[in-house]
């Protein structure tokens, strides 16, 4: 998986965009007129207690579920108004981790990994190198025979990362990959979502409850050449290198955009709602 | 629980009061509703055959699990079943002196009714839960969306070779349960009632006629049908995590029996009535 053969979409306007977004379940709406946007290799860290629509947030832009008003558009195409059928094509360009992984627990690790090149009909000589250099970049080649039920709740999520990168996706959903997990293995989840975001240049949405996985995108680095997770070096204006993919942050409450914009303007924001994420 | 200590907030809102005609049309109207989908359902699993993709080994899997697996508890009922209708024939014959008649009373109970019937509520038991519980927990663990937001269509991928696994081997299983069924009579007639073994076999096979073949293995394709959808449907919209897919469970073996009863008056009416046109 080289960072050539990455297509790179041909999306001219934002990979993601919301427009005045609305979805009830029952009684009341569970999202409220939701307007955003995600440019190429920007990472937006939804950021919100349980329950505010994050999670939904991401399955509507998978088409995995239709807005009840509003426009989606995903890629250039609008995902609100395309049928099923339209649907499993697109969703072929993105790549989704799901909170528990949801890894299919009667397929070993390497057929999950491989789960989406043999839906594509792809020859099984080309398959087997892709799913070793798909495990290889999330660090668990030696687990390709086991089934998920053997593995930690990390190498999951890690196994779910390598099923999501596997057919070198334009754009990576991520639903709270860290949810659950110990401050160690979240670090790692972290590093290898950072990898895949520096080394391939990957659009992100990532949804999570832990303000500093948030802060670790938007201040952490891999470094290609040293191959490892460095910190951001600082302009004058405290801005990140014009190399270093953007991170912005969207703060939901109660199924609105409670807060939308940078890092540092959520760290020295004195609002009582933010500073709940902050402390 | 106004005025007690667990009140929250200064005023408690009141339950709305429904009327018995409001939760009489609300039920209907999910019924409804369900009957839509499950239909729905239906119609689709039969329509993915015609275009692909078509999942050729999961249909062979699924054979080999519904078929093969089936086999054991269908072969000793059946073989228990045929035993039994002789003793219990063969006693009221006895008292006319027509003992010779079990063999035919028995291959035409057996190959019209209680083998496909039998076969088909056996299965259900087995398989229609089976169904119903695998693909519900795939739900609650998200792997059905898992699989769409890889590009699968989960009708395509888990209902269709469900559906015409079973369609394929209820009258395989049948026919075995049919011939099962008969070996235990003619075992049963020769140690109990003293008829010579080809006697039985002999009547038995000449009271049989092209048109109780046909009602004999037309239905069990309908049953099939039944219980494989029935369980599909019950799997793909459990709701409430893992209790939910007991409910489920249990519900789809339930639903299957009884529309597979109900199926047989129906199927029974319609084949004595083409006999008598056709043959």
């Amino acid at each position: 998986m080289t960072s050539a053969a990455l297509p790179v979409t041909s999306t001219d306007g934002p990979v993601v965009a919301f427009d005045n977004v609305y979805m009830a379940f029952g009684e009341g709406d569970v999202l409220s007129g939701v307007s955003f946007s995600v440019p190429m290799r920007e990472t937006l860290v939804l950021l919100g207690e349980t329950g505010t629509g994050k999670t939904l947030t991401l399955k509507l832009a998978a088409g995995l579920l239709k807005p009840a008003r509003g426009t989606i558009s995903v890629l250039g195409e609008q995902v609100s108004s395309m049928s099923e059928r339209e649907l499993l094509q697109l969703r072929n360009r993105i790549g989704f981790v799901f909170q528990e992984g949801a890894l299919f627990d009667s397929m070993t690790v390497g057929e999950n990994v491989a789960y989406r090149l043999r839906e594509e009909r792809i020859k099984e000589e080309e398959i087997e190198p892709r799913v070793r250099e798909a495990l290889q970049f999330v660090e668990l080649e030696h687990t390709a025979e086991q089934l998920p039920s053997e593995l930690s709740g990390g190498m999951r999520r890690r196994v779910s990362i390598a099923r999501a990168l596997i057919n070198r996706p334009d754009l990576v959903l991520y639903d709270s990959p860290t949810a659950g997990l110990d401050p160690v293995t979240s670090q790692t989840i972290i590093a290898l979502i950072l990898r895949l975001r520096d080394v391939y240049g990957v659009t992100a949405l990532l949804a999570t409850q832990r303000l500093q996985d948030g802060f670790a995108l938007a201040n952490f680095h891999f470094d290609k050449e040293a191959k490892r997770v460095a910190r951001n070096a600082r302009s004058k204006g405290g801005q990140n290198s014009d190399k270093i993919a953007p991170t912005r942050f969207l703060v939901y409450r109660d199924g609105r955009i409670y807060f939308e914009g940078q890092p540092e303007e959520l760290s020295t924001s004195k609002d009582p709602y933010l500073q709940r994420f902050v402390v | 629980m106004a005025g007690t200590p667990l009140q929250i907030g200064t005023e408690a809102t009141p339950e709305p009061r429904l009327s018995v005609v409001e939760v009489l049309t609300d039920s209907a109207k999910r019924w409804v509703a369900s009957v839509q989908d499950y239909s729905l359902l239906s119609f689709r699993s039969v329509k993915n055959l015609a275009t692909s993709p078509r999942y050729f080994q999961d249909t062979v899997d699924q054979m080999d699990d519904i078929g093969v697996g089936s086999l054991p508890i269908v072969l000793l009922s059946g073989f228990f079943i045929g035993a039994v209708m002789v003793l219990q024939t063969g006693s009221q014959f006895i008292r006319f002196g027509q003992a010779a008649l079990t063999g035919d009373v028995v291959a035409i109970a057996l190959v019209r009714e209680l083998g496909p019937t039998l076969t088909g509520i056996l299965v259900a038991g087995r398989c229609a839960s089976g169904i119903a519980s695998e693909l519900g927990s795939m739900l609650v663990t998200e792997q059905v969306d898992a699989m769409r937001a890889m590009g699968t269509d989960p009708s395509r991928k888990l209902v269709t070779p469900r559906v015409l696994a079973t369609v394929l081997m209820l009258p395989l299983l049948t026919a075995l349960n049919d011939f099962v069924g008969l070996l235990g009579g003619c075992v049963a007639s020769v140690f109990s009632l003293r008829l010579g073994a080809v006697e039985f076999w002999t009547r038995a096979i000449k009271a049989l006629d092209f048109a109780d073949l046909m009602q004999g293995f037309t239905k069990p394709m309908v049953y099939g049908f039944i219980l494989a959808t029935v369980g599909c449907y019950k799997g793909l919209t459990v709701r409430g995590g893992t209790q939910g897919v007991g409910r489920a469970t249990t519900q789809a073996v339930v639903v299957a029996s009884v529309l597979i009863i109900a199926a047989d008056l129906f199927l029974t009416k319609l084949a004595l009535y083409l006999g008598d046109k056709l043959f």
